[in-house]
């Protein structure tokens, strides 16, 4: 990570201090934020890496590129990697990281030192989990299942286990961080209605990582002491229950979920008003919807179980209460929609990524909606159906808001300007290939090509190698930013500090930063989302 | 903010209360008392992450409402958790989907 000379005259926290302690040792947020986004993208090209090779594995029917061990490997690496080592700490620990206390009017997090020693924690769980990769990595899937993951795999699990452990404390950490920040550093008169819905959604996550991740890591620690001192907890043979791996495996996952979703819609929250220049319609309702789907998130886990052979009267409840947790994420759509209405909309890189956002969002809990009736899950449980629809909403929903977030707060990161024209072609390609790639697996997996095998029958053939070619697409869409990022940061035109004319605290000091955000501390005498009395910005002028 | 001090001489007592229901624990699982060994030994659990949260967390020192609504959600979570797995085991043998 190099700092960039911006503007010499002025300090910030980019060039305040030069050398890699000053960032190895740093506790500024931003600072924290700016490694995580280096440690993240690095996983995320190791999880897109194990993506193509399955893609590139499913062009042919025949199991003709790897053999089947290996492809198992890939799933479950390709899994592992994407959702504990980039999407759970993508937004939060990023975007969270960087903008939290400067949306609050704050200095820095509660807990600074604690804020770098989970990037730490995140650090050696991702070595642990390199080197799994690299000598021989592991097979049991991302879901950890049980019996195959505490008796019968002869791969890696122990350390994939522990590596995810590790990482389950670098994000409760962060959660615990976001949540005393939020109580605690408000700035004067930015009140719980004043706040940003960015830090509503980040409370609601902080809250999921608190309450849940926990969980996570004593059942791991669980499958660990099973399989390496033959303890029964799971094992039937030993008097255990592998079901009861399930409910408690998926009592954070399922919430995980939500923590993938949360911020990225605390990101759509702030797009959408900005690009309309319209307050937003109905904040408190998409503020308590985001505690809402923190809550009942947690009451919906067993329907990733509904074949597995628990009661039928537990699949009822779950099933009834699967539908319910779709009525807060309704609301937020229905919300940025009637936002939009009669609105002065600009289409800028950051709003075309909102765009893709709301459908892709739509469309992924809409066939959410599908798995949760318990008549149809039967039929597509296991099948690609249920691999596009979670897509939908990780990719989708997840990646595309972490990108639109990282397109609006750019300026703000780097005191520079991204290339517009390339910002719109890549959205547009990121839109085009995610489609291509996952639209043909909701059609594949409901005419019942199973998930998780190595060849498939000759019938299957043509949606997949559609699915693979728009795999090669989105691969496109997701190099391009990071290339005109880098380019960006040395030859990108100059940013003011506001350059779309927002109207949250961050956009109030200069960009990037100074060290402790603001020169003084803000006081907040106004509402959220008071786009009625800001002015146009200067491209948006233009356009119209 | 709670400024309380704790002696020294009392995180070692609990301490050695913690080491001491551990070995009784272990020692209880080797008596056959039927049912009874799970209750005993969720009892002892109980005892034992009391202690944690009331001493080593300070929670007895706190009048801190956040602190005690922590510590209330903490434990509905425990709940919901318990009581929706219940759904699933306490109606096994009602069959499966």
């Amino acid at each position: 990570m190099s700092s960039v000379a911006i503007t010499p005259e002025r300090e910030h926290y980019l060039n305040k201090e030069y050398g890699i302690s000053s960032w190895l040792l740093t506790t500024d947020h931003k600072r924290i934020a700016l490694l995580y986004l280096v440690s993240i993208t690095f996983f995320f090209f190791i999880g897109g890496f194990f993506a193509l090779l399955i893609r590139l594995e499913l062009l042919t029917p025949a199991g003709d590129l790897v053999q089947a061990d290996t492809y198992n490997k890939l799933f479950t690496m390709h899994g592992q990697t994407m959702i504990f080592f980039f999407l759970i700490p993508s937004i939060p620990a990023v975007l969270g990281n960087f903008l939290v206390p400067m949306m609050i009017g704050a200095k820095d997090l509660a807990f600074p030192r604690i804020n770098l020693l989970s990037w730490y924690l995140y650090i050696i769980a991702g070595i642990i989990y390199l080197h799994c990769i690299l000598t021989g990595g592991v097979d049991v899937g991302w879901t950890f299942y049980t019996p195959l993951s505490s008796g019968f795999s002869n791969t890696k699990v122990i350390e994939a286990g522990v590596a995810v452990f590790i990482n389950g404390f670098s994000s409760i950490l962060t959660g615990l961080n976001f949540v005393v920040t939020i109580h605690r550093m408000r700035a004067p008169g930015m009140t719980w209605s004043r706040l940003p819905l960015f830090i509503w959604s980040h409370y609601a996550t902080s809250i999921i990582m608190l309450l849940g991740t926990p969980v996570l890591a004593i059942t791991l620690l669980l499958v660990v002491f099973e399989r390496a001192f033959g303890l029964g907890i799971f094992d039937p043979t030993r008097g255990g229950d592998p079901l009861l791996f399930q409910h408690l495996f998926w009592f954070y996952s399922h919430p995980a979920v939500y923590i993938m979703i949360l911020p990225s819609m605390g990101v759509i929250s702030e797009v959408v008003p900005c690009f309309s220049r319209k307050r937003i319609f109905g904040y408190h309702f998409v503020a308590l919807a985001s505690i809402a789907i923190a809550v009942i998130g947690f009451l919906v886990w067993a329907h990733h179980m509904f074949v597995a052979g628990m009661s039928l009267y537990a699949a009822l409840i779950f099933s009834l209460l699967s539908y319910l947790v779709a009525v807060p994420s309704a609301i937020k759509v229905f919300n940025w929609t009637a936002t939009m209405y009669k609105g002065s909309i600009s289409f800028s890189t950051p709003m075309l990524y909102a765009f893709g956002f709301i459908g892709l969002f739509t469309m992924g809990g809409l066939t959410g909606l599908f798995l949760a009736a318990l008549g149809i899950d039967v039929h597509v449980t296991d099948t690609y159906f249920v691999i596009a629809h979670f897509h939908y909403i990780m990719v989708g929903g997840a990646v595309m808001g972490y990108l639109a977030g990282m397109h609006f707060w750019w300026p703000k990161i780097s005191g520079r300007i991204y290339p517009e024209g390339w910002g719109r072609l890549a959205a547009l390609i990121v839109f085009i290939g995610f489609n291509l790639t996952f639209f043909p697996q909701f059609v594949l997996g409901y005419v019942g090509m199973p998930r998780r095998y190595w060849q498939y029958s000759q019938e299957f053939q043509v949606l997949n190698v559609l699915s693979t070619a728009g795999s090669t697409v989105l691969a496109v869409g997701y190099l391009l930013p990071m290339v005109y990022f880098l380019w960006s940061m040395r030859y990108g035109k100059l940013a003011d500090d506001n350059p779309w004319n927002a109207t949250g605290l961050e956009w109030r000091t200069a960009s990037p930063p100074p060290t402790y955000n603001f020169d003084e501390t803000p006081v907040v005498t106004w509402e959220a989302y008071d786009y009625e009395n800001m002015p146009l910005p200067q491209e948006v002028t233009l356009e119209r | 903010m709670s400024e309380h001090i704790i002696p020294t001489r009392t995180y070692y007592l609990i301490w050695i209360s913690l080491m001491c229901l551990t070995v009784i624990t272990a020692a209880v699982a080797f008596v056959d008392l039927g049912q009874f060994n799970t209750i005993v030994a969720l009892s002892i659990a109980t005892l034992k992450a009391l202690l944690v949260v009331l001493f080593f967390m300070h929670l007895k020192y706190t009048n801190e409402k956040m602190s005690k609504v922590a510590v209330i959600s903490a434990l509905f979570w425990l709940v919901l958790l318990l009581a929706l797995s219940l759904t699933d085991y306490g109606w096994r043998g009602a069959g499966a989907v």
